[in-house]
């Protein structure tokens, strides 16, 4: 199934972290920027990782793999897939943090929230048109296109 | 007679994986399940919930109520398989019925190992792998305020950590010198000890469990004896010893099995048309080269996965798994995959300590064979990847290790390799914005 993803033009990113931040915002339960990163009930994680090491940065996320192993590897069905966008998504609910997703995620992409004892990971800002990092990046270092299916690793 | 196209016995990660497959190759040939158990697939690793905080089963469930009608797939619950005629291509069920197939798949997991010793049948003496294990338990713990574990395995953790939780007061008796052996290495066991001890959990290791005792008249349990003499007072056993791969319908239809059930990369078996995965098989390990019972819920659902494309008739290969465990009990974050001790002098062992995050790695010839991760362990992935792909890591094993590893510690061409789909392709022939 072709989708849209989150696609990283490495070589204009300037490792700025905007993308963090929104991607922070957004997941936050509260849309007060000061809010969502300095109240420990509105605080979420970010659910993308930078990579930096001068001059090369990159913002990592979860890539929505076509045969996503960390899927297969749920003990308790809470990822699963999105039929109308494609994307993986995480149903908080249903997991336990067990961590099996995260052994199986050959890109590192899935983090671990030691708070709530669950799994986070990009979920393409789900209900957003274009998910908040790409959104936000001043420098077009990050685009939402439509791509062919993505064998993973 | 009923009949239908695709058979299933065992409704659980590796049947739902094939079902699923199945259905991404043939939407319409019938798909029938047959389960022992009268419930939904359910995670199994989930029971430990079901004992502490009564999880209800609707919330154990690992896919949507309507998965069943969603897939068009009929379901025998509560019945079990009691033979197979390989010839007739005919299951017998025990109440007599049998149901003819085209494409039959053995997912019948695996049974707990009850050990051999006097009084193993006394009344307050539990396995714990189902839901039904796990409400037996329930109903009886009224009566109990100890309980003595036979196994440090992730079973015996598994039930510890509920019990725990439930205000009893748990011994575990382990065979070997350490808790989960087979699992984890000497420093990740030494943490689960250290967590479990925190919780008032008694361990004694290198002993085993001789005897359970009851009262000669009541036949209430009262405890047991252990091969040093030693007695310990409990109401309740339970035995965790260790789950053996289900091999008997197999078995006495003539299909090969060895520890479990023999299947090749297609996950067929010795017969024709009939395909075995998950904890009932013995199936293919990239990490030890060939085929073994790695009894473990990823496994399971990607080798059902496998079968089922091929049932279905699209030619799909099992890539190989490998052993791979985390740790949920107690707040710990633990992870493994592959070895975890070199089995000889072969094999390297680098690790490094930081504060609470602990990173091993095991390697032969570049290659990295085995892991161990504490505390922060959200780059295992990354690592269990290069495991996967057989990446040789000789130059840079000890970037790997490192506290603030991420792929930009790894030689630019092996991440850009590792990550090219996450980059946008430079638009051809056009110079701007690429790097020079
Ligand atoms: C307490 C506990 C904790 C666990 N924790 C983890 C964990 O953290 N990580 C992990 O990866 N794995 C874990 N596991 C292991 C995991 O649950 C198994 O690997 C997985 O369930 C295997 O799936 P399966 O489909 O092969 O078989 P099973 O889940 O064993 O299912 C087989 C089914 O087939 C049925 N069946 C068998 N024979 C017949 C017959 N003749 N007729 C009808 N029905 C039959 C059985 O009743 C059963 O319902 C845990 C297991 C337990 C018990």
């Amino acid at each position: 199934m072709p989708m849209k993803r989150v696609l990283v033009n490495e070589p204009v990113c300037m490792g700025c972290h905007l993308c963090e931040v929104y991607c922070q915002l957004n997941h936050s339960t509260s849309s007060d920027l000061v809010k969502a990163f300095k109240r420990p009930e509105h605080q979420n994680l970010p659910r993308l990782r930078i990579e930096a090491r001068n001059p090369i940065f990159f913002s990592l996320r979860c890539q929505h793999c076509a045969e996503a192993p960390c899927i297969s590897a749920c003990l308790t069905g809470a990822l699963s897939r999105d039929e109308k966008s494609g994307a993986v998504i995480t149903d908080e609910a249903k997991c336990i943090g067990c961590w099996t997703c995260i052994l199986a995620c050959p890109y590192g992409a899935i983090k671990q929230d030691t708070v709530k004892h669950k799994s986070v990971k990009c979920d393409l800002c789900q209900g957003s048109k274009i998910p908040a990092c790409v959104e936000h990046c001043p420098n077009e270092a990050l685009v939402f296109e439509e791509v062919a299916e993505v064998k993973s690793k | 007679m009923n009949r239908t196209k695709y058979l299933i016995i065992g409704n659980s990660a590796g049947g739902i994986g094939a079902v699923e497959a199945i259905r991404r190759v043939d939407k319409a040939g019938a798909i029938t399940i047959i389960s022992e158990e009268p419930y939904a697939a359910y995670s199994r690793p989930l029971i430990s919930e079901h004992l502490f905080e009564n999880r209800p089963v609707a919330n154990m469930l690992f896919r949507s109520p309507d998965f069943y009608v969603k897939n068009n797939v009929q379901t025998i619950l509560g019945k079990k398989v009691t033979g197979l005629d390989l010839k007739a291509k005919t299951a017998q069920l025990e109440d007599g019925a049998s149901m003819k197939w085209e494409k039959l798949l053995l997912a019948t997991g695996g049974q707990p190992i009850i050990p051999k010793m006097d009084g193993v049948k006394t009344p307050g003496v539990f396995t714990f792998t189902t839901i039904d294990d796990a409400e037996a338990i329930d109903r009886f713990l009224p009566r109990v305020q100890r309980a003595v574990i036979i196994g440090g395995g992730l079973i015996g953790i598994s039930v510890t950590d509920a019990l725990v939780k439930r205000g009893i007061d748990v011994t575990i008796v382990e065979m070997k010198d350490r808790v989960l052996n087979v699992m984890l290495d000497e420093a990740a066991s030494a943490l689960v000890e250290d967590a479990l001890k925190k919780n008032n959990v008694r361990i004694i290791t290198g002993r085993t469990v001789t005897e359970i005792h009851s009262d000669f008249t009541t036949e209430i349990l009262t405890g047991v004896t252990l091969d040093n003499g030693q007695e310990l007072t409990a109401e309740m056993v339970v035995a965790a010893v260790g789950v053996k791969p289900r091999v008997e319908l197999a078995m006495a239809a003539g299909i090969k099995t060895n520890r479990g059930i023999v299947v090749d990369r297609a996950m067929q078996t010795s017969t024709a048309d009939v395909y075995a995965c998950g904890d009932a098989a013995e199936v293919y390990d990239f990490i030890f080269g060939d085929n073994r019972v790695t009894p473990i819920w990823p496994n399971a659902f990607v080798g059902g996965g496998v079968a089922g494309a091929n049932m279905a008739g699209k030619k799909s290969e099992y890539a190989g798994g490998m052993s791979m465990n985390s740790i949920k009990y107690f707040g710990l974050s633990i992870a493994s995959a592959g070895m975890v001790t070199p089995p000889d002098a072969a094999y390297e062992v680098i690790s490094q300590t930081t504060g609470r995050n602990y990173r091993k790695l095991i390697l032969k010839d570049g290659i990295i064979t085995g892991m161990v991760f504490t505390g922060n362990i959200e780059s295992a992935g990354i690592i269990c990847g290069l495991m996967k792909d057989k990446v040789n890591v000789e130059a840079f094993k000890r970037a790997l290790i490192s506290d603030n590893f991420s792929f930009l510690s790894l030689p630019e061409i092996v991440w850009r390799e590792r990550l090219e789909i996450t980059f946008k392709k430079p638009a051809a022939m056009s110079g701007a914005g690429v790097r020079q």
